[in-house]
């Protein structure tokens, strides 16, 4: 080997190592970035429980909690004010349990079927399209709601009013159907092979091994998904801000018109109320209701899909 | 003599439990083609309800206190300009936060609270992100109701659609790919960029579509921030003849959005107002269905393209 080829690898030696240095230097900034940008869904959390609560405490500085948890009135908007958040709190229980009547069942058998009966073909191509229902924007929702469902039901029940909880609950329930559908298709499928054949061995037939084994064996992960659903019908706004009118009242009747925390949050942001009126920060108030109820269901479930996938 | 009439007994509960079997068949099949139906239904219906309100006016014209005049031009506007801005934020930071958590993060506490949250925010309901935006972007940090409040917004809601989606994508690259590039001696960042991220476009892309698809049809977040119903003017145009040729104006500008403009038109007693409100949603549905068969089309397309 010449000396000058030696020394020339020497040269190209001494700035490998310097790039390298340079480029573990970049690597550690570009790592931090990422990092921030991780922490984006962290702030965005806290950012949420900040505001509700500090835009609330002004709220609550004019109204007792006993107040907000015990009046049966809410009308905060109206010279006669009162602050009782149970009206908001029932209507929004109400279109939920409507919704929940559509949802459960109709979103089970249709996971028992995709993940025990029908062909892989099928569920390939039908589970896109079922969650094409998922992605229709919920104002069509409402739309559907209250222009051609209402009617149909004002047919069966003479006297319903055009605004009603009813109508909202079911669509919202269709509309959950295929989220409830595809969480609890991929607990039944996460449930082992041996497990079925097992049971087909004992000579149970497709229903009963889908009823007694398969079932059972991902409950936890249908739990989820039906806590997942309510979570989302508590959530849901555009559809009842539509459909079930938004006159706050106390009622568990389907059949009547009522208003959701949800619909009054919109109520309020359709009008042009100053920024430091208490009308304003009632529907801060109002969210934190709504973020609390929402977030026990979403822990709750959580917690129950982790197990499910942890089971076998 | 028993054991024949056990056969029998045997033989007829076996009948039975089989044609259940069959019966469950058809109420699963009929359930399922019920729920595709009633899509079909809501999709033929506002066709026909908003049929003869489809034409070029109807994209060139304002909102008007005349039903027949009315068009959706400043909704579709604002609605282009809102997803340009959700999706200049929401991509960056969504494939970033997605990158560290599926090529970076040690397993520490820090990522296990990184990702409760993710979890925890997709199941956020939207309305609640509408009010954080009004408390935080509008109020606090001044930006008023505008462009730029609505997309940022509507960004922060679809993040947990895109890192999830990203984070897929990254997993479905074999870990020989990587192995293979840190042999030759490439940083982790360079295994990345260089390998890792071309091979999970597909999937990104993917996340990014339904993400939008999401944003698009999303109503109560941008009610509660303050947009408006009735807008008669445009924001200004975000390229001009002249240098520097860009114009951010139309960041600060106030708005309206396609959902908004449904809402305000289905919730007139007018029925010349809510077959304004099925034409549009006619069209909004469209453009949402439209987005997600090219995601799935697109993650169709990769998954068969690539062979490990």
């Amino acid at each position: 080997m010449s000396a000058t080829s030696a020394s020339r690898s020497v040269a190209m030696g001494k700035g490998a190592f310097a790039s390298l240095r340079y480029r573990k230097n970049r690597d550690r900034v570009i790592e931090l970035l990422l990092l921030a940008c991780a922490l984006v869904a962290v702030f965005t959390t806290a950012a949420i429980v900040v505001i509700l609560v500090w835009e609330s405490s002004f709220f609550f500085e004019h109204v007792t909690i006993k107040e907000f948890l015990t009046d049966t009135m809410w009308t905060p908007l109206f010279a006669d004010a009162h602050y009782g958040i149970l009206p908001l709190v029932s209507g929004t229980l109400t279109v939920t349990f409507v919704a929940l009547l559509v949802a459960i069942p109709f979103g089970t058998i249709i996971a028992i079927y995709l993940s025990e009966f029908a062909k892989n073909r099928t569920r390939e191509t039908v589970k896109p399209i079922l969650e094409l229902l998922g992605a229709v924007p919920t104002v069509v929702y409402g739309y559907f709601a209250l222009l051609m469902v209402t009617p149909v039901l004002q047919k069966l029940i003479p006297d319903l009013p055009g605004f009603n909880m009813l109508s909202a609950g079911l669509v919202i329930g269709l509309m959950i159907v295929p989220y409830v559908a595809s969480v609890s298709e991929d607990a039944m499928r996460a449930v082992p092979r041996y497990m079925r054949e097992g049971s087909y061995a004992m000579g149970a037939t497709q229903l009963q091994t889908a009823m007694r084994v398969v079932v059972p064996g991902a409950f936890s992960g249908i739990a989820a998904a039906y806590i997942l659903g309510i979570s989302r019908a508590i959530g849901e706004t555009m559809v009842v801000a539509i459909a079930a009118g938004m006159q706050p009242t106390l009622t568990f009747d389907p059949t009547e018109p009522a208003a959701t925390i949800t619909a009054y949050i919109v109520q309020v942001s359709l009008g042009d109320l100053p920024h430091d009126s208490i009308g304003y920060q009632s529907i801060f108030a109002a969210g934190l209701v709504l973020m609390l109820m929402t977030l026990v269901f979403n822990v709750l479930g959580f917690f129950l899909t982790r197990k499910f996938r942890e089971a076998y | 003599m028993a054991a024949v009439m056990d056969f029998e007994e045997l033989r007829r509960g076996l009948y039975w439990r089989k044609n259940l079997d069959k019966l469950f068949v058809v109420l699963g099949l009929f359930i399922l083609l019920s729920c595709l139906g009633l899509l079909a239904i809501l999709f033929l219906d506002l066709v026909r309800d908003g049929a003869h309100r489809f034409g070029w006016d109807f994209f060139t014209q304002f909102p008007s206190r005349k039903a027949e005049r009315a068009g959706i031009l400043s909704a579709w506007v604002g609605t282009s300009m809102i997803m340009l801005v959700t999706a200049l934020v929401a991509l960056p930071v969504g494939v970033a936060a997605a990158i560290y958590l599926e090529e970076y993060a040690p397993k520490n506490w820090v990522t296990s609270v990184i990702e409760i949250n993710v979890t925890n925010l997709a199941g956020v309901p939207s309305i609640v992100y509408g009010l954080l935006a009004l408390g935080l972007f509008v109020y606090q940090f001044d930006l008023g109701q505008s462009v730029l409040s609505a997309g940022l917004t509507l960004a922060l809601l679809i993040l947990p659609i895109i890192i999830v989606g990203t984070r897929e994508a990254l997993r479905a690259v074999p870990k020989a790919i990587r192995e293979a590039a840190y042999g030759l001696g490439a940083t982790r960042w360079e295994v990345t960029k260089d390998h890792v991220l071309p091979y999970s476009t597909g999937g990104i892309l993917t996340g990014l579509i339904l993400g939008l698809s999401r944003a698009i049809g999303e109503t109560a977040p941008i009610i509660t921030i303050g947009a408006l119903s009735f807008i008669a003017f445009l924001p200004g145009s975000p390229i001009t003849g002249e240098f520097p040729f860009l114009n951010f104006d139309w960041l600060k500008s106030e708005f309206t959005a396609m959902p908004i403009q449904i809402f305000n038109w289905v919730s007139r007693p007018d029925q010349a107002f809510q077959q304004n409100a099925a034409a549009a949603a006619a069209i909004l549905l469209g453009m949402t269905l439209l987005m997600n068969a090219v995601a799935i089309y697109i993650r169709f397309r990769f998954r068969k393209k690539i062979n490990w």
